[in-house]
Order: structure tokens, then sequence, then C-alpha cells
């Protein structure tokens, strides 16, 4: 080993510009498409009322069949209808709105609550350390699910509520990653000269940890989205996440499951969108990674 | 090695005691009253007063908890709110069919997740690689009770070929077993690929085709077992994945394992039977975790535990 070889192997860390990296995604032909079915997906929750063909909330006496069973897809209703006569195509665009509300809301929380305690374990080791990563192992092998479940279904559940339950549990993965990253980030030699040079705190943790840890944070923030999209489908399906009449993918199949056989519809429709949502996050943040990540470029 | 397995068994245990605390706060503070419950409606207070007394749900918070982790200690799980029963006899009698379902979900994952990932290595960069990458994204970002229900009703309702839930045979294990299997194929079909790609990398495997070795014997005899063992060494992690995906999918087929028992007992706010579920639950996970951790070095050497 030559004496210019640097101690560890961690590559220089650039900060691009957003602009950058846009123009990097548009280039790859599955972040393009990841993009698109988010942006069509997002369009439709923020003009939700413009473009919903009907009132997610009103059920049509001519929704029904004369039996009383609902619609498949056809000319009026595009989607077909549910088991109160209401248009499923309005309900999946305004529950668009929850899935991604509950998805940003749930996420933010968890990526602020994770990166926090990443950097403080990373920062400042010692017994804030250990007392950080030791509580981060235990939500580790917390059954995830279980724990949101059972929370979800003793608090009476309101959108509000599913949210923070959905971050009390996702939080975990931030934490570890933020935590590796700023451990290793404070024993470079770039902070230790700025430590020498006096700097102040704030100054070393906003100046010069944090931008280094955005790509990280951005990549897993978006990756946790998708996990957030999936809890929250999840807790609804159960019937203890967001309530009815408030339309919610996950509360759609929820209310019409029982007729699945004979109306498929009402649980293919829902579940596609769920789907697509997720996928979308998912392909972005890993095109945002393979962009993002200088360790990964020129791999595979 | 022994030093350091002694020092995760203890670092394990207590991960345990603090998950055992964790839910019992977590459970305390919930604002039922179980004793109100048992009771009835139409019970007097006094009824009630007595039940709460029994149980001990008068006692202050850390008399509480310490008599259930005194319990704990002799194998007592408590007994259900409702049932009337044990909880470690009702968990003991549905453990095995979890185990059992379990069992698939490991077998169906490794079959989906390992072809796909070998195949996309060999194709790499090509249509088929792309498509398989994209349908692994789709695996992991299918919620289990779209899969599951999407399943049933092509191959139960529509085909006919399996039966729409329940429990006893081969047939009804199918379904269930990949639907809790998807997920972990869609991991298990990434970390294949580029394990493949990193060991065809490798110098031997140049000499082994130097030597004249046919293709598919250098494939199946020197690169598979290679890029397969770091990805076999992951299955002790699954079991978290697994111990969430048990609820959603025992209820969805109607499974009668660990994840049903813990799902009726949240409708009923049976607390006792919560806490026992996530109590074996966690003891699996961490067990999973431990065993990855034991059996990764002896896959590759250059692995040193510490």
């Amino acid at each position: 080993m030559t004496a210019d070889a640097k101690p560890d192997l961690l590559p220089e860390v650039a900060v691009e510009s957003p602009r950058g990296v846009f123009r990097r995604l548009v280039g790859r032909k599955l972040a393009l498409f990841a993009m698109t079915v988010i942006g069509i997906i997002v369009g439709a929750a923020l003009f939700a009322p413009v473009v919903a063909p009907f009132n997610p909330e009103e059920q049509f006496f001519e929704g029904l069949t004369l039996e009383g069973a609902p619609l498949p897809p056809g000319e009026r209703f595009w989607l077909g209808t549910d088991l109160l006569g209401r248009d499923l195509l309005s309900r999946l665009i305004y529950g668009a709105r929850t899935s991604l509300l509950i998805g940003i809301v749930a996420n933010g929380i968890a990526v602020a609550v994770g990166a926090f305690v990443g950097i403080l374990a990373g920062f400042f080791r010692g017994w804030v350390e250990t007392l950080l990563m030791r509580f981060t192992d235990l939500m580790m092998a917390f059954p995830a699910l279980l724990l949101a479940i059972t929370l979800a279904a003793l608090f009476h559940p309101s959108l509000w509520i599913v949210a923070m339950v959905i971050a009390m549990v996702n939080w975990v993965q931030m934490a570890r990653v933020v935590y590796t990253e700023t451990r290793s980030l404070s024993e470079r030699e770039f902070i230790l000269a700025e430590r020498a040079m006096g700097a102040g705190l704030f100054r070393i943790l906003f100046r010069h940890i944090l931008p280094h840890l955005l790509s990280t944070i951005v990549v897993f923030g978006t990756l946790g989205i998708s996990t957030t999209v999936l809890l929250e489908a999840t807790l609804s399906y159960l019937g203890i996440g967001v309530q009815p009449p408030t339309p919610s993918w996950g509360n759609i199949i929820y209310e019409n499951q029982t007729y699945f056989t004979s109306a498929p519809w009402l649980v293919f429709f829902p579940g596609f969108a769920i789907i697509a949502l997720a996928l979308g996050f998912n392909l972005l943040g890993d095109s945002l990674r393979e962009v993002l990540d200088p360790t990964q470029k020129g791999r595979h | 090695m022994g030093g350091y397995v002694l020092r995760r068994i203890l670092q394990s245990l207590l991960i345990l005691l603090g998950i055992s605390f964790l839910t019992f706060i977590l459970l305390y503070l919930i604002p039922a009253d179980p004793a109100r419950q048992i009771a009835g409606r139409s019970a007097t207070a006094q009824t009630v007063e007595n039940i709460r007394e029994q149980l001990g749900l008068n006692l202050p918070f850390y008399q509480q908890y310490f008599r259930y982790l005194t319990g704990l200690l002799q194998g007592d799980l408590g007994r259900s709110y409702l049932q009337k029963t044990e909880v470690g006899e009702l968990i003991w009698s549905r453990l095995p069919a979890t185990l059992l379902l379990m069992a698939g979900a490991i077998v169906s994952e490794l079959a989906i997740g390992l072809t796909m990932g070998l195949v996309a290595a060999l194709r790499r960069n090509t249509a088929t690689d792309t498509s398989l990458m994209v349908l692994s994204f789709v695996g992991v970002s299918s919620p289990q009770f779209v899969i599951g229900i999407l399943l049933l009703y092509v191959f139960s309702v529509q085909l006919g070929w399996f039966p729409i839930g329940g429990y006893g045979t081969f047939r009804h294990m199918v379904l269930p077993s990949l639907t809790l299997g998807l997920l972990g194929a869609g991991w298990y079909s990434r970390m294949m690929r580029s394990a493949m790609i990193d060991v065809l990398r490798q110098d031997f495997i140049r000499t082994a085709r130097a030597k004249g070795l046919k293709r598919w014997q250098v494939l199946f005899g020197h690169a598979m077992p290679n890029a397969l063992l770091p990805v076999i060494a992951m299955i002790g992690i699954d079991i978290g994945l697994f111990m969430s995906g048990i609820v959603v999918v025992e209820s969805v087929f109607g499974w009668p394992g660990i994840g049903q028992l813990a799902w009726q007992a949240i409708q009923r706010v049976d607390i006792p039977i919560i806490m026992g579920v996530t109590l074996v639950s966690a003891f699996a996970i961490v067990l999973g975790n431990f065993l990855a951790d034991l059996i990764a070095p002896l896959i590759d050497p250059r692995i040193k535990l510490r």
C-alpha cells in the first residue's frame, strides 16, 4: 500500500444539482415510466373534482342492477360500480388522495425521525449511540405489521392515527442507513479539519454532514413511500385503516371483498392502483439510487 | 467463536426483554377495560372488580409486568381473556400450520426467485433481463392481500384447480405459500442476479471454461454453488417478512395458524394472546437473524464474526 492511498475507500461524494439528476433520470426508460405513473396518480389526486366523472359518495339508483348487484365496467360507469351503486372510477380517483396523503405524511415523519436518530447516533457516538442504536435493534426485531395492526386496531383509526402508526413502524430502516453513513462521514478528514478549526456543531451538521447524506435520504425516502402505501392499503383492507366513507384503495377492497367472485372488478382495479403507485416509487427510488450513488457507478 | 455466540445470545435475550416491556406498555396504555369486557354487559360493578383483582389488573403497572415476566420465565404466557384457555396452548396448537405455510413460502420464493435471477444474469442487459427485473419489482410492490385474492379468483374460482381456502391437503397449501413467498421471490431474484454476475466474472470460471468444461457444467458445477450460498444465507432474515405476512395471508385463505389467531385476538382486544403472538414472532425473528449471522462465516470464511 502506498503512502497516499486513502485509509478508507470511500468515494468522493459530490452533491449534484437537482436539475442534473432529473435530466439523467429522464434518460432512463424505467425511471421515465415510473415518473409517468406517479405523475398520472398525483394529477388525478390533485384535480380529483375536475377529473372524476361523478361524486364519489353518490349512490346511484341506476348504479345497481335490478337484483341490487353492482354493475360491471360499462359505458356510463367506466370501471363499474360498487356495492352501494357508487362509481368505482370516481372513488379510485378520490382514493388516490388518501393514499398519497398518507404516503407522504407518514413517510415524511418516518424519514425525519429516522434521519434524526441516525445522525444523532452516528455523530455523537458514546452513550447516545448505544442507547439509540440498541433501541433501533429492538424495533427491527418487532414484527412490524403485527405492531401496526395492533396499534391501529386499538386506537380509533383516523387518517392521522394511521399515518402516525405507519411512521412509528417505518423509521427504523432510515435510521440504520443514515447512522452508518454519518458514522463514516464524521471520521473523514474534512470533518476532522472543520472540528480542529473550531467550527460549531450546527455548522458541521448542516453545512457538511447533511448535504452528503442528502442522496441517501432521497433514495430511501422515495423507496419508503412505496412501503408506506402498501402498509396503508393493508391496514385499510383489514378495516382498521382509513375508515369509509372516505375512499382509500385498501378500504374499497375491504368493503367489497365478499362479492369478489361475482364482481371481481371491485378488487382488481383498486388492487392494480395500489401496485402501480408502489411500483412507481420503487422503480423511481431504484433509479435514483443508481443515478445518485457514486459507489454504484460502472457496476453491472 | 464461543464468546461471540454467547454474547449474541445475551443480546438476543435483552432484545426480547425489551420487546416484552414495550409490548406490555403499549397494551397497558390501551383505553379498553378487559375486566369489563370479560364480565359482559350485564355484570355488576362488584363482579367486574373481582375479575380485575383476579387478573391482577388492579396492581400498579410495574407489578403487573413483573408478574407477567415471572410467568414467562416459567414458560407461562398467561390465559386468554375470552377463550379461557392457556395462551401457550393456543399458540402451540396453531404453530404447526404456520410453520408449514412458511416452509411452503420458502420453497416457492426460492424456486421463483432463484430461477428468475439466474435467467436474468445469463441474459444480462437484454429485454428478458429488464422484464424479469421489472417483474421482481412488481412482486415487491404488490400487497399480499391483492396477490392472494387475485390467485384465489384465477385458480380457485375460475379454473377450480385449488380449494378456495382452508387447511389439510397439499392442494390447500399451494396458493397461500405462493402468496407469502412472492415478496421474497422479488428480493431473491435481484440478489441471485447480482451474485451470479459477480461469480461469472471470477477467474476460476474462466479456468473452468478454459479447461474445456461444457457450458452447463461450468454453470451448475462451478458458478451456481458459489452464487447460491450467500443467497441461501438470507433465509433466516426472511422470518421477519413472514411474521408480518402471515396475519394477512392467513386471514385471506382462512389458514388456521398464529397469524389468524393474532388477528382474531386483535379484533376482540384479547391482550394476552396479542402479547403472546408478538413475543413468539419476535423470538422467531431474533432466532432467524442469529442463525443467519452464524451461517454467514461458515459459507464465506472471509466474513469474520465480531
